[in-house]
């Protein structure tokens, strides 16, 4: 499998403040990549390097073969991004979202076109694709800014915090697209908190205060940790953790 | 290329889609074009004068009645003594007090001369400046007019009866000393000098004509540079900056997809602001369309930079609106809205020319009223430009998709 | 007590955290008594005029010379014939023009009579009046100089002086450089007090209304008036060091002490303030959005402040509408008490009323908001 990140002692200070200490790994095409980490231990940070928001300060890394110092740009070509606050506009409609972020990822209209009939489809809002997004409920909106972040069929898609505050039912489904989409070979690199998210991922790292201190499929973090789930070997590792969430 | 014509169509549905947004942005503003002149009315009459006549000659009532007749001043006070018409002044019941001395007839008769004792409230400035030369000017006028009925050869005509011949026009021409106007003046024939004053474009000394120009102007800054601002870091409050700036986006077409929404309604309150002046206030600019539509056009495109500019330095709406407000409220005090830029220190002029409304208001008054042309305005919008693109080159360079 | 004081300390927190906000609360008084102090001016000197001279005698030299030494004028060009006049006054170069005809000189000398010719431009019909004045000034002057000196004049009869001559002595009371900071401090004063007052107290509710935070409070057993104090603390806080601020600044650079007792400036100033506060009060029990608190203190009150308060137009000038709503402003009879006190020196017996109608107007707004505001808790 070919990698599609590499990170080489991957810094960001700000001030005298670490927030991500010499982060060093690499994601294969097609992986589901967990990054775990209790808040503030330096996720967020680390995945706004490689999305091209942030610039590091020291250490190297490329994103699906481009440098994130100086080609964020070709990055973003290739990238799809979805934040916490799943950004899509509240007051335009469903296929306004979707038009909008396919056309300034340059898309051609007739694709657009197609595209759209797709993913209202996939997402079974065909009859939604009027409403304005702030009429949505919760579970659909994300659901529906995870199809937009993977519009442009990007190599790669970053997920900060997707399933924020949305019942368990909402998220198993969410995770299904994550499913889909990884099976036609999308590279999904994805944060998270809740523990049973990181058992369906194919590999995780766990980040304590800045640093990776673990990093592995979650079966064999078990076995390493001799613990009965994810939840107990997240625990082992960031109780001794200083840095205080925020 | 592509990308904009998205960029542009987003943001037209979604101000359109806000009815908050075009009230706030194209009702209000023309509201306040059809208030506001009317109470910003700057030209003086009513000053209001309270006098004390230690005369009680015929002289000094003919002088008191010429100067309540002018139609400029109004008699609130007949007072005893000057300290009373002071206290008068104090309390803002009078703007002049005006003291004829004792005996100003018989020594104005024996010894040529006399003075008058004149105290302005010069609080306003405006308002003293004019209200002194009004009543200079009236008695100036008497002075020349009692000298004629003194001098002329039949003692008769000295008399108070009146001599409508000799009585000059006050209120509309003001004459520095009619003092031939046909009189015999067969025995001192002293050489004067008259002067004639015209004002052109403005013949009727219209105050609306001056301000509804500048207040259009005043409006379409509001929106220009709130409202871009507002727009951006509401983008960032939100967080769908964010998933733009990880789109592959050049930061000019951004920019141009916020800028050209507000250019458009930047237009369209402009037209509605010309519009307006047209059928409240008579106004029809006697310039070319053509020259101010460029202006406006060169104005919004600086405007629009400094709201771009200060969205790039503000986080929350909180802040935007506080450095936008800081910039509209010294701006609109200082571009000659109110007071003139020629009245003005040289380094506070060198301040003012930095701010775009001061020469677009320039502009304005000058092509509305005067019909000033594309040669006549080559400094203030070649001004205008330079400072729009000192203010976009910044915005674009602060505005940083990567931090 | 203890929670009080907890509370106005988090509320000074939110305040002096947020630099760009802070920059407007003192910047912008700073920044406007400064500029507008030293630069608005509505003197009128060094108008620039063109002048057209056909003539070109004795006559016409003396009168421009005179002409030129006054402060008044500055005589940017003269120009060969007054054809070119439109086009200086489209270019916006000049505000006046003067015109001498042909044979001027001779026409004093043999028919005792020249007429001149002035054209202003009257765009700003003010500027035109003025400068329209002063020149005739110049013009009268000068006859009567012509009158009092017969070889200038060179006819034989006139040898006396002109008679009966009127000597207006005009005096400028309180600001006899015609500045305009003394006009502009007190509307500043008026202006920055409500603006901080107003905008900031409904904003900073508002926002805990979005945030959620409100409820938080509401649920606590915090009493809602420690809510309103403490809310209002900081900005009243605020703006009294704002008002001493404006003061001072008045003081060392703009030449204007408070005539008046500044102890009465300052108590009128505080219930002019706490009127704000109430105003602010109840903008945010209405407003929804900190976008909507923000454009209904801009809009209903900024631009009714900046106009109705007399301090850019006469209200006597306006529709009698709007001189009546202008009662209804309480910056209107702030404004009058600061010139009153701070400009005339006057004591409390010249204001007692305007600060009657200022009390009653604070304690109707904040009878009013608080009791919405408690409403709005059940």
């Amino acid at each position: 499998m070919p990698t599609v990140i590499t990170t080489d002692k991957l810094t960001k200070r700000f001030g005298a403040f670490i927030a991500a200490n010499e982060l060093t790994f690499e994601v294969e095409k097609g992986e589901i990549f967990g990054f775990l980490g209790a808040n503030g231990a330096g996720k967020t940070t680390a995945m706004r390097m490689l999305c091209g928001l942030l610039s590091p300060s020291s250490g190297a890394a490329t994103v699906a073969g481009f440098d994130v110092y100086t080609q964020t740009e070709k990055i973003k070509q290739n990238i799809g991004y979805m934040s916490q606050k799943f950004s899509l506009y509240d007051d335009l409609t469903v296929s306004e979202n979707i038009r909008f972020y396919a056309g300034i990822y340059g898309m051609s209209i007739p694709a657009i076109k197609t595209k759209t009939t797709q993913l209202l489809e996939e997402l079974q809002l065909q009859k939604e694709a009027k409403t304005l997004v702030k009429e949505l409920p919760l579970g659909w909106k994300q659901k529906l800014a995870f199809s937009v972040s993977i519009v442009h069929d990007p190599s790669i898609v970053f997920l900060d915090e997707p399933t924020g505050g949305v019942d368990p039912v909402t998220r198993r489904q969410f995770w299904d697209l994550i499913y889909a989409a990884a099976d036609k070979g999308v590279t999904i690199f994805v944060t998270t908190h809740y523990m049973d998210e990181a058992e369906y991922c194919n590999r995780v790292s766990i980040m304590v205060d800045g640093v990776i201190s673990a990093l592995d499929s979650p079966a064999k973090l078990k076995e390493q940790y001799n613990a009965h789930n994810m939840e107990d070997v997240f625990y082992e590792l960031a109780r001794n953790a200083k840095r205080k969430a925020d | 290329m592509k990308t904009l014509r998205f960029l542009l169509e987003k943001e037209f549905r979604q101000i359109l889609r806000n009815r908050q947004i075009l009230r706030t942005l194209l009702i209000a503003p023309v509201i306040q074009l059809i208030l506001l002149p009317l109470a910003a009315d700057y030209s003086v009459k009513n000053i209001s004068i309270v006098v004390v006549d230690n005369d009680h000659s015929p002289i000094s009532q003919r002088l008191i009645n010429k100067i309540t007749a002018s139609g400029h001043f109004r008699l609130t006070g007949y007072t005893a003594s000057y300290n009373e018409a002071l206290t008068m002044v104090e309390q803002d019941q009078a703007d002049i007090a005006l003291q004829i001395p004792t005996n100003f007839e018989r020594d104005l008769v024996r010894e040529n001369a006399k003075q008058l004792f004149i105290a302005v409230n010069a609080i306003e400035g405006t308002k003293a400046n004019l209200g002194g030369a009004y009543l200079n000017t009236i008695i100036r006028d008497y002075n020349a007019d009692i000298r004629i009925r003194w001098q002329s050869p039949n003692p008769t005509a000295a008399a108070p009866a009146t001599n409508p011949g000799a009585t000059p026009s006050t209120a509309s021409t003001i004459t520095a000393a009619p003092a031939s106007h046909g009189t015999p003046t067969a025995n001192t024939p002293v050489p004067q000098i008259t002067a004639t004053s015209s004002n052109w474009y403005n013949p009727y000394l219209n105050f609306k004509l001056y301000m509804v120009p500048a207040i259009l102007v005043v409006l379409v800054t509001a929106m220009a540079a709130m409202q871009s601002a507002f727009n951006i870091v509401q983008e960032k409050e939100s967080g769908t900056i964010e998933q733009i700036n990880v789109t592959p986006i050049k930061k000019h077409w951004f920019i141009l997809g916020k800028m050209i929404p507000f250019l458009v309604l930047g237009i369209i309150l402009f037209t509605l602001g010309l519009l307006v002046g047209w059928l409240f206030y008579g106004i029809i600019p006697v310039g070319n369309l053509l020259v101010l539509y460029a202006s406006l056009i060169v104005y919004l495109f600086a405007m629009l930079g400094l709201g771009l500019l200060l969205a790039t330095y503000s986080g929350t709406q909180q802040q935007a609106m506080s450095l936008a407000f800081f910039f509209i409220n010294i701006f609109n005090m200082m571009s000659g809205v109110f007071t003139a830029i020629d009245s003005m220190p040289g380094w506070a002029q060198a301040i003012v020319a930095t701010f775009p409304p001061s020469h677009f208001i320039k502009i304005m008054r000058m092509v509305v009223l005067k019909g000033s042309g594309f040669s006549d305005i080559v400094y203030p919008i070649t001004a205008m430009a330079a400072i729009g693109l000192v203010l976009n080159t910044w915005a674009v360079l602060n505005y940083r998709k990567t931090n | 007590m203890k929670q009080l004081i907890t509370f106005i300390r988090k509320e000074f927190l939110h305040v002096f955290r947020d630099r760009k906000t802070l920059l407007m609360l003192f910047g912008l008084p700073i920044a406007q008594i400064i500029l507008f102090g030293f630069a608005l001016s509505n003197e009128i000197k060094d108008s620039r005029i063109a002048i057209v001279d056909y003539s070109k005698d004795a006559t016409t030299t003396q009168l421009i010379s005179k002409i030129e030494a006054s402060n008044y004028f500055d005589i940017q060009r003269t120009l060969a014939t007054a054809n070119d006049l439109n086009n200086a006054f489209k270019k916006g170069n000049i505000k006046m023009a003067i015109i001498f005809p042909a044979n001027f000189g001779s026409d004093l000398t043999h028919t005792g009579n020249a007429t001149l010719q002035v054209i202003a431009d009257a765009s700003d019909p003010n500027q035109a009046t003025t400068i329209t004045n002063y020149f005739n000034q110049i013009v009268a002057d000068y006859n009567t100089s012509l009158a009092g000196s017969p070889s200038a004049a060179g006819t034989a009869g006139a040898a006396t002086a002109q008679p009966m001559q009127i000597i207006p002595e005009m005096q400028m009371l309180y600001n006899p450089e015609l500045r305009g900071a003394p006009n502009f401090v007190p509307g500043v004063m008026a202006l920055v007090l409500m603006l901080v007052c107003t905008m900031m107290t409904s904003v900073s509710i508002v926002k805990e209304k979005e945030l959620g935070t409100m409820e938080i409070l509401l649920v606590s057993p915090f009493k809602p008036i420690y809510i309103i104090i403490s809310k209002l603390a900081p900005n009243l806080i605020i703006s009294i060091v704002n008002l001493f601020i404006i003061l001072l600044l008045s003081y060392f650079f703009l030449d204007l002490p408070v005539k008046g007792s500044v102890l009465l400036l300052v108590t009128a100033s505080t219930l002019f303030i706490l009127t704000s506060l109430s105003i602010g009060l109840l903008l945010s029990i209405n407003a929804k959005t900190q976008q909507a608190a923000m454009m209904g203190s801009l809009m209903g009150m900024m631009l009714p402040t900046m106009l109705l308060t007399g301090f850019l137009f006469p209200i006597e000038n306006m529709p009698l509408p709007l001189q009546v709503f202008s009662n209804l402003v309480p910056s209107r009879w702030y404004f009058i008490i600061v010139k009153r006190v701070m400009l005339k020196g006057l004591g409390l017996t010249a204001v007692w009323k305007e600060i009657l109608i200022l009390s009653g107007m604070c304690l109707l707004l904040f009878a009013i908001s608080l009791r919405k505001f408690k409403i709005r808790l059940q």
